[in-house]
């Protein structure tokens, strides 16, 4: 469970960008190489955010897609899960250039504040 | 104050949980709520693990600066690190370990009867380590002689996989006792390998192990990770593991 401790860090990022404001929104970007199950982190949100500038708060959660870059055909391509291998020419060396993230992308504050 | 030490650093002062904006005054709404409140959006794009992210990179300096080789240590609990560590650590000179769990000195006190220098960090109730732990512990290393440093994490093929520790490779044991499948199960950490060791390899016949089907699924979720088969107990391979760890 260490949704717990992440979402903890995204809602102190959230909270800090909020600058005393209540929060009506998190927008979090979660890969499916991240490590993390997303509802194990709407779980968490759901336990941590109470008495928090975030109690009233919706969490956004938009899931990517892997994304792998071939160093030898030069081409981008988003592998089903479990087959990393460039569709093209076979490699298995790929660079992962997404899909591993876990981030707070944006945050909604109300606009009178 | 920092949840994993009480040490005071600055990240862990969940300000989320103190900072509650004062609402004394009514909002008053008498009219239809028809219409979505007004909202502004901020741009913030911030990791989750920006803050352990700038300790690995602090510890990997000061590995660096040390002139040691780090290795995180990977698997499920029980699959045999800690067997393997304390071979390890009397053969290989000039090493040394860290290693976690949630209770106990345990591997510790057994790693020590080797000789080599051994740091339990207990985590309490976290399932892995993170770099801010370690970064804790590295005064209490006496790096003269050292070379090779073995970090030994929460035995756990989930949650230890996000967090880089500062280490130099990142090694992932796979029991034969533990069945084939574990690679496709847990595909995360094993993508994150630099090595991939089936362990206990002198269990394999007892077990009905499917080495074929293993090493497939290995090389299916770790593509670019190296693989060797060891046996601490009866030394089966270990010298291919340490050629592997001096290279």
């Amino acid at each position: 469970m260490h949704e717990l401790s992440l979402m903890t860090n995204l809602l102190d990022a959230a909270v800090n960008a909020a600058d005393g404001a209540p929060i009506c929104a998190l927008r979090v970007r979660v890969g499916p190489l991240s490590g993390v199950v997303v509802e194990a982190l709407r779980f968490a949100f759901e336990a941590l955010t109470p008495g928090t500038p975030a109690a009233n708060a919706r969490l956004d959660i938009e899931e990517t897609l892997p994304a792998f870059h071939c160093p030898h055909c030069n081409m981008d391509f988003s592998p089903p899960a479990l087959h990393y291998e460039c569709p093209a020419c076979g490699a298995v060396d790929g660079e992962l250039r997404g899909g591993d993230e876990l981030e707070l992308i944006a945050i909604e504050v109300p606009d009178h504040v | 104050m920092c949840e994993t030490c009480g040490c005071g650093h600055p990240h862990d002062s969940s300000p989320a949980h103190d900072a509650a904006h004062a609402h004394g005054h009514e909002h008053s709404h008498d009219h239809a709520h028809d219409h979505a409140p007004p909202v502004r959006t901020l741009n913030v794009n911030q990791p989750a693990l920006a803050l352990n992210q700038r300790f690995a990179d602090q510890n990997r300096g000061w590995f660096r600066a040390k002139a040691l080789t780090v290795f995180n240590l990977l698997s499920s609990p029980g699959s045999g690190k800690t067997t393997l560590l304390e071979r390890t650590l009397c053969d290989l000179p000039g090493s040394a370990a860290i290693v976690g769990d949630l209770q106990t000195e345990n591997d510790a006190r057994r790693l020590r009867a080797s000789g080599a220098q051994a740091i339990q960090i207990t985590t309490g109730a976290t399932c892995h380590l993170d770099a801010h732990m370690v970064a804790h512990v590295l005064d209490k290393l006496d790096t003269s002689g050292l070379r090779f440093l073995f970090i030994e994490n929460v035995g756990n093929l989930v949650c230890p996989a996000s967090y880089d520790l500062g280490e130099t490779r990142r090694v992932v044991l796979l029991s034969v006792t533990e069945g084939e499948d574990k690679p496709l199960k847990y595909p995360v950490i094993f993508r994150t390998a630099d090595l991939v060791l089936v362990a206990k390899c002198d269990l394999a016949e007892a077990v009905g192990f499917d080495r074929a089907q293993a090493l497939a699924n290995i090389r299916q979720a770790a593509p670019k990770a190296q693989m060797l088969e060891i046996s601490a107990k009866t030394g089966a391979g270990l010298q291919n593991w340490y050629a592997w760890l001096r290279d």
